[in-house]
């Protein structure tokens, strides 16, 4: 564990970029520091590594004071990463992700083989191995990067706002694959951001530091969204927190209704005897059970139902693997405002009203449930944009 | 009578090429010359630069140094030497350094400070010492323009290492001075001939320096 305590950063001029920080980085986990410009995260975290010497407290790594061995050594045993990548630009791929175990005196083979072994694991193409920097996108650089901070298999990994110079949807994929990464790896990440989306996406902890170098609040994202410790918290989280804190509930207990399902051949009979559930409309689905659009039951009893006659149903929910906010947003988005439900193959479970998620909202947060959850990684998207490539193209 | 005219006639003719006074021996000279001086101030001038790059102190002493020196009039500092210490090889390598030192400790600083301080920073932060961190970050990138100023250093002191004949001593410039005593404007001519080709084939052996020495990563980067 790497503990922080008591830190503070006072430079010459008088300047406090940490003022008096504590805190607990807990092991294999990500925790995030995260605050306006001004707040000292990035001075916090380039004290874990001594590249900014703190004036009075101590860090320890697993209860040992970071001074007690020479500095490069410390900082071969962790990660680094930082903005724009940093790669040397003179330095073919594999030789730049290769680099800190050259430094440990690894063999030339030695350390271009797991530097070939990095590059698969974060999703680069092997054949980028020989290319150098200037040839790769601002988003491939960036994957470079951390797996040059892998390389020597550090435990700990510092990254300081690795992602920020990368457009959104590249930064996504990025956030993915970290988030990914870190469930093979098990690393104890200290992530630098000022985007509390990130935060929010990455951290098992975050901690919200204020201008000044104060630590505002220091708790596991569902905590902060639900209860910021102050309005400085509360002014930063932004104005949909409540919004966003759905993305810890999980969608798997909404009441789903089957009624208001047909199928596209069903006999006019056996519509009208169905029991809809009150639902004012029929979702039509085709015959493996994948939605087509919906449908006053009126219309559907009068006639076989063409796709030209269907109303789209936007885009589906994975019910259990996505969240209420996922949920609800399919359910906003959709103009019957009801949302459709799917299972992982993209067959229709179930439908359900925005009423209904409302209720489900509530009794969420009567329960606490998900406080102690993690995002569900698609908090995003909302809804899984493969399943978007299914609607009838006349439903549109 | 044109210049052509004099360039044939001089290297047409057979008593040239030598003795004492012929091409291969004046060539060689010139290139003693040269290469001493150059040595000399590279010596001096890119451990300097590039420390005070790396550190990014001492700047302004460095180019206040460097337009004092540029400001010495070589021919001059040339007389005064020859004065000073009499005749030898002394009194022309002091001007000669003192023009070359100018451009390699500038540009050398200068092209090291410049280096995007991404890549130094994420170097110092996987725990590279400072001399890995000069050495194999910097100067790599810094390169290109590190030959640079080599370059135009060594140019000048191909050029300006004509003057060595002023003093009594050998090198391409016999053949300008005493051309011009003599009122022989072929050996004029012919030795402003080779020394022009001189510096030409030194800005070739610079080119193929940087071709061999500079990674394609940073030449094709820029």
């Amino acid at each position: 564990m790497i503990r922080i305590e008591a830190v503070t950063k006072r430079y010459p001029d008088g300047t406090v970029a940490v003022d008096r920080l504590s805190l607990d980085i807990p092991d294999r986990a990500i925790t995030v520091l995260v605050g306006p410009s001004g707040c000292g995260k990035t001075t916090t975290l380039r004290m874990i590594n001594r590249m900014v010497e703190p004036s009075e407290g101590r860090i320890l790594i697993d209860g040992v004071d970071s001074r007690q061995q020479p500095v490069n050594t410390l900082r071969r045993s962790m990660g680094y990463v930082i903005q724009n990548a940093g790669l040397f630009q003179h330095r073919t791929i594999v030789d730049n992700i290769a680099t800190v175990p050259r430094l440990l005196g690894w063999g030339k083979s030695k350390s271009r083989d797991r530097a070939r072994e990095l590059m698969e694991r974060v999703g680069l193409d092997p054949a980028l191995a020989g290319r150098y920097p200037y040839q790769l996108s601002g988003g491939q650089q960036q994957r470079v990067g951390v797996a040059r901070a892998l390389a020597a298999d550090p435990p700990v990994l510092l990254m300081d706002e690795p992602f920020s110079a990368v457009d959104p949807v590249v930064r996504k994929g990025l956030q993915d694959e970290l988030l990914r990464l870190q469930d093979e790896l098990g690393k104890t990440i200290v992530f630098v951001t000022h985007d509390i989306d990130e935060a929010v996406k990455l951290g098992t902890m975050v901690a919200v530091l204020r201008t000044g170098g104060r630590l505002a609040q220091y708790a596991p994202p569902a905590e902060l969204l639900s209860a910021p410790a102050d309005a400085f918290v509360e002014d930063f989280l932004g104005a949909d927190r409540g919004i966003r804190r759905l993305s810890f509930f999980p969608s798997a207990g909404l009441d789903l209704l089957t009624g208001p399902v047909v199928r596209a051949d069903a006999g006019a009979g056996e519509i009208t005897a169905r029991d809809t559930g009150g639902a004012p409309w029929l979702l039509v689905t085709d015959a493996d059970g994948r939605p087509l659009g919906w449908t006053e039951p009126g219309t559907l009893a009068a006639g076989p139902a063409g796709p030209a006659r269907l109303l789209s149903y936007g885009r589906p929910f994975v019910a259990g693997r996505d969240s209420l906010r996922a949920a609800l947003d399919c359910a906003v988005l959709s103009p019957t405002g009801w949302a459709v439900a799917v299972d992982e193959e993209g067959r229709v479970t179930g439908v359900v009203s925005q009423q209904a998620i409302g209720d489900a909202i509530r009794a969420a947060h009567a329960t606490g449930r998900g406080s102690d959850g993690t995002p569900d990684g698609t908090s995003e998207s909302v809804c899984d944009p493969a399943h978007g490539d299914r609607t009838p193209k006349a439903a549109r | 009578m044109n210049v052509l005219h004099f360039v044939g006639a001089f290297f047409g003719d057979g008593a040239h090429w030598h003795g004492y006074d012929g091409i291969p021996t004046r060539l060689l000279e010139h290139l003693r010359y040269s290469l001493v001086a150059f040595a000399i101030a590279a010596a001096v001038g890119l451990p300097a630069g590039l420390l005070t790059g790396h550190t990014g102190r001492g700047g302004n002493v460095l180019a206040f140094l460097a337009t004092a020196a540029r400001a010495l009039p070589s021919f001059g500092l040339l007389v005064l030497m020859f004065v000073l210490f009499g005749f030898g090889l002394v009194p022309v390598m002091v001007p000669l350094v003192v023009l070359a030192v100018p451009p390699i400790l500038v540009t050398a600083y200068e092209a090291v400070r410049s280096v995007d301080p991404s890549p130094v920073d994420a170097a110092r932060g996987m725990g590279m010492s400072e001399s890995r961190v000069l050495f194999q970050v910097e100067l790599p990138v810094a390169l290109p323009v590190v030959l640079g100023g080599l370059r135009s250093a060594a140019v000048q002191i191909v050029s300006t290492a004509t003057i060595a004949a002023y003093v009594s001593l050998g090198g391409l410039g016999r053949y300008i001075i005493d051309g011009l005593y003599q009122h022989d404007y072929e050996k004029v001519v012919g030795g402003a001939t080779l020394v022009a080709a001189l510096a030409l084939a030194t800005l070739a052996l610079f080119w193929a320096a940087g071709r061999l020495a500079v990674s394609p990563g940073v030449r094709r980067a820029r």
